[in-house]
């Protein structure tokens, strides 16, 4: 890359490339705007992703990092499918998440923020999500009462789930996992150390 | 057919549309050898198609009529109709094609009186028109058609209505017994002006060109405005046959998009804002065009035509590429759904009309030439050596407008014309 194009290539873009999954495609992108015509949330958004895109190269690092949008792709893969470059938006918009969490600058009570992390936290237990556990702490957000309304309405849901083996009762004693877990989490402690590492030695 | 004489410095054209026409004559007045094959039953490629011309918007018409003149006069020029190059062997200087020819089932006797046509009740849909209406079985494929000499659709034949159209014939021009023929010819060098054909508009599926009868193609638009087109010359929409005020463009349909087409087809621009005149020229004042854009491609001299369309307060130009269209059922009006660039605006407009500018892809599929050439990605023919004898002419090499297919065509003309000599001059 000669000088030249360096000079206009903005920090955040870099930071952005080096950073997060997938973001040496935001410079591909050409601002056609049929990702943001075909994202079914897209109404929800405050900046669909072609938006997105365009402020990370203008450098708007705080309203990206902080922004409620990247928390509501539902990973549908609409815009990958129709995105005429091929940009991979939906890993974007997961890495552009993922890096704002890890900066602790992702928006607080962001419910896809929240459930993640319960996601996350109950799989890292045992290396199998806990199906059972999972739905509670989903339905239980609220508090109890709702928790046992929410429940109440699933009900159904979960009868069949566990007709067709998907969850079983016993999840709630216990539950199912990987064999040696604990390996497990040591390779991922590990990973994240490198990737901790790389991250802070950015820049510097 | 097999009387026509050809030798190894003669020059095989094949595709007779404006690049094929031009590469002839360059060749022929300067006393070569040429012999012109063409599928279609009429020389002229899709430029007969169009209704005006960019950029003076003047009547391609005027020039086609003065091409076929200087063909017709020039009697260094073979033209060959309803033919096909099956099979191309060789090397520069020394080739043989196949040349498939399909019968017309009329002679040179025909003065397309049009006794047969009236003769006649089959119809049969009308690729002139693409399909947007039907010819009848014995037909001139269009007004101003070269060689001017009726066609039988050879779907008719068989029937009744073939016997009728040879009764009516007053001058025996019917043959009804015409077969198939195969011929060898003899060629030094090839040009290949076979020219591009419309991206398929199925294939975009969120546009619902096969659901939506409201959406069209801009090619399909330019035969509505021909006073003799399916229309009459009206623009009016397909479900309901109202006045098409409110129009949009859909620009880069199909083309600059890793799912359909890769490249820019570079015309279609220049074809939408050509096509905004066109219904200003209809309805003044009425008239309503909104033009769709990813970034509007007016190449080199062609902005000073932007700039005056861009003038125009009844176009309006909106920089987003449409993510969907939906019919509105009761009104039949197509809704675009999209985000436009500037502000990030989420619109759901109802026009009248749709036209998707549709991509140009070349006529000749990759792998189906009879020759191996060195052709790109979007299987556009290379200039390059390894192609020998073989030269590109037109929009067989690009996506191309007429001025710069027919710069294109000389070119190659010129190329051809240097191996001929070489072969002259090696035979004394
Ligand atoms: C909507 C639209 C509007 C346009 N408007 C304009 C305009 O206003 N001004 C402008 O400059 N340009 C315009 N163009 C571009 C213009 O149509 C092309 O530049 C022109 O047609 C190129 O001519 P050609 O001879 O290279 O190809 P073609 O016109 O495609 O001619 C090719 C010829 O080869 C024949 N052929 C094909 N395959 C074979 C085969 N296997 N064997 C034998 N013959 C074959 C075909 O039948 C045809 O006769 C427009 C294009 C579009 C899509
Ligand atoms: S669809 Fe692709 S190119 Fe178009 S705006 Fe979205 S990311 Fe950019
Ligand atoms: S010329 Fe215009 S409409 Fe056609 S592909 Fe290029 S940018 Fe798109």
């Amino acid at each position: 890359m000669s000088s030249m194009v360096e000079k206009y290539r903005n920090n955040f873009l870099k930071e952005v490339e080096a950073n997060v999954e997938e973001g040496e495609w935001v410079k591909m992108c050409m601002q056609c705007g049929v990702c943001a015509g075909s994202c079914p949330l897209g109404k929800h958004w405050d900046h669909p992703p072609q938006e997105i895109f365009m402020m990370i190269r203008a450098g708007k690092r705080d309203e990206v990092l902080t922004s409620d949008s990247m928390w509501m792709c539902t990973s549908c893969y609409n815009c990958i499918v129709r995105c005429p470059r091929e940009l991979p938006i939906t890993h974007i918009m997961h890495g552009l998440a993922n890096y704002a969490k890890r900066l602790g600058l992702a928006p607080k009570a962001q419910p896809t923020a929240w459930f993640s992390q319960v996601f996350w936290d109950n799989m890292m237990k045992k290396g199998r999500v806990n199906e059972l556990k999972l739905g509670l702490s989903l339905y239980f957000k609220d508090g109890f009462v709702s928790g046992i309304k929410e429940s109440l309405k699933h009900q159904k849901l979960g009868m069949n789930m566990m007709k067709a083996k998907r969850m079983s009762p016993m999840e709630l004693f216990g539950g199912h996992g990987v064999k040696n877990a604990g390996d497990l989490q040591k390779i991922i402690k590990k990973a994240q150390e490198i990737e901790n590492a790389r991250i802070e030695s950015y820049g510097k | 057919m097999s009387d026509i004489v050809a030798t190894n410095q003669t020059i095989l054209v094949v595709g007779g549309g404006i690049s094929g026409m031009t590469a002839a004559l360059e060749a022929a007045e300067v006393g070569k050898q040429v012999i012109v094959i063409e599928k279609r039953p009429f020389i002229g490629g899709r430029v007969s198609q169009l209704y005006k011309y960019f950029p003076k918007l003047c009547f391609p018409t005027c020039g086609l009529e003065i091409n076929q003149r200087r063909m017709n006069a020039n009697k260094n020029i073979t033209v060959v109709t309803m033919a096909e190059v099956t099979g191309l062997e060789g090397e520069a200087g020394n080739y043989t094609a196949t040349v498939k020819i399909s019968p017309r089932y009329v002679n040179s006797n025909c003065t397309a009186c049009g006794a047969c046509g009236d003769a006649v009740e089959s119809e049969f849909d009308n690729e002139f028109n693409y399909n947007m209406d039907k010819h009848k079985g014995a037909y001139l494929p269009y007004n101003l058609a070269q060689p001017k000499r009726y066609v039988i659709d050879p779907q008719m034949i068989g029937t009744d209505d073939a016997q009728k159209a040879k009764d009516a014939c007053k001058f025996d021009a019917i043959d009804l017994d015409m077969q198939e023929e195969t011929i060898e010819l003899k060629a030094g060098a090839v040009i290949w002006a076979t020219g591009w054909r419309p991206y398929d508009a199925n294939k975009i599926q969120p546009y619902g060109y096969d659901r939506i009868k409201n959406v069209i193609t801009s090619v399909e638009f330019e035969r509505m405005m021909d006073p003799f087109g399916p229309t009459g010359g009206k623009l009016v929409r397909p479900s309901d046959g109202a006045e098409a005020k409110n129009v949009a463009f859909i620009q880069c349909a199909g083309s600059r998009d890793r799912n359909y087409l890769k490249h820019c087809s570079r015309i279609c621009c220049m074809a939408s804002l050509k096509q905004s005149t066109y219904v200003s020229e209809k309805y003044g004042d009425d008239a309503n065009v909104s033009i769709y854009y990813i970034d509007i491609r007016a190449i080199d001299r062609f902005d000073d035509f932007y700039q005056r369309v861009k003038e125009d307060k009844n176009v309006t130009f909106i920089k987003s590429k449409v993510a969907s269209i939906v019919e509105n059922k009761a009104n039949g009006n197509p809704t675009l759904h999209g985000v436009d660039t500037e502000g990030y605006n989420r619109y759901a407009n109802e026009h009248d009309l749709v036209v998707l500018a549709v991509g140009m892809e070349p006529s000749v599929d990759k792998d189906t030439f009879p020759i191996e050439l060195k052709v790109n990605d979007e299987g556009f023919i290379e200039y390059d050596e390894a192609n020998g004898g073989v030269f590109a002419a037109g929009c067989s090499s690009d996506a191309l407008d007429v001025n710069r297919a027919v710069q294109h065509a000389t070119a190659s003309a010129l190329r051809a014309i240097q191996v001929v000599n070489r072969v002259a001059k090696a035979e004394g």
